[in-house]
């Protein structure tokens, strides 16, 4: 009664960030402001075999082929685990693409389960 | 309309501008954004293998009001066997490639599933042609 289905829980960027105890890197405006859905894998023909767009990504993979995959897979959010740093032309990349850029020093499992113990479904 | 984008082997850091470049032409004509995501795709996974396993090669798009044809041709190392390398989790990518993300052997599988054709003809120590075609309206 009165609760939240949790197929419908979606979550801001602000609350990804606070859950991970993430930095912002690089936010845009103009990009889909709420994810209720999550993807985590390392190798980039992993992602692009998804057919949904929009889902939030997260990686130990920290270089432009991320963005650039990310790019190709509409997706517009990244949170980069592990302690992975995002590089200035990794930024450039983002904001061409409307893209969020998170940095979190939990790993990718840590991560995912703090995500998913938030509400975030996987893809499959 | 015709397009064609040149792509040097080896260098990750330009990998995906030619099918960017693609992808932001597609969205201008109004093509329908499932067609584009699956176009993109596959265009994507044929660019890398170039930039992974080849030379030098060249990327030319023809969109036409039915159908979208992609042709990207290498100069490189070709593929051996065409049906193994389709295989998935097959894959002869080198340790650096594998460090930039790539090399799963997920990609020719990739590009056959957001494909309707594809073409593959390959001579070993010359090179690879990568035909694709993606018809429009079929969504
Ligand atoms: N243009 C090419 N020139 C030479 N060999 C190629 C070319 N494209 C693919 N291959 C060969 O086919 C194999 C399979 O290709 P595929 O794209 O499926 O996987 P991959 O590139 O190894 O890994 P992934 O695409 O998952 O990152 C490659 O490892 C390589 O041996
Ligand atoms: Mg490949």
């Amino acid at each position: 009664m009165g609760s939240i289905k949790t197929e419908d829980k979606k979550l801001t960027i602000k609350d990804i960030s606070v859950t991970l105890d993430a930095k912002l890197v690089c936010t845009d405006q103009s990009g889909p402001l709420t994810i209720n859905r999550a993807f985590a894998s390392d190798l980039m023909s992993d992602v692009l075999r998804l057919d949904e767009g929009d889902i939030l990504l997260i990686t130990g993979l920290a270089n432009v082929q991320t963005i650039r995959t990310a790019e190709m897979s509409d997706i517009h959010c990244i949170v980069f685990a592990r302690g992975k740093k995002v590089t200035p032309d990794m930024i450039d990349l983002a904001k061409e693409n409307n893209m969020t850029l998170l940095e979190c020093r939990y790993s990718v499992f840590k991560t995912c389960g703090l995500l998913y113990k938030a509400g975030i479904k996987p893809v499959f | 309309m015709h397009f064609e984008h040149e792509i040097e082997g080896g260098n990750f850091s330009q990998a995906g501008f030619a099918s960017s470049e693609i992808k932001k032409v597609l969205k201008q004509l109004n093509i329908n954004i499932k067609v584009i995501k699956r176009v993109v795709v596959a265009l994507y996974e044929a660019e890398v293998n170039i930039v992974a396993h080849a030379y030098h090669g060249k990327m030319e798009v023809d969109v036409d009001t039915d159908k979208i044809f992609m042709r990207l041709t290498d100069k490189g190392p070709g593929i051996e066997n065409i049906e193994k390398a389709m295989e998935e989790g097959y894959s002869t990518a080198s340790t650096e490639v594998r460090e930039m993300g790539f090399g799963a052997g997920m990609g020719l599988s990739n590009i056959k599933k957001n494909t309707d054709e594809l073409y593959i003809t390959s001579k070993v120590d010359k090179g690879t042609t990568v035909e694709m075609t993606a018809y429009l309206n079929r969504e």
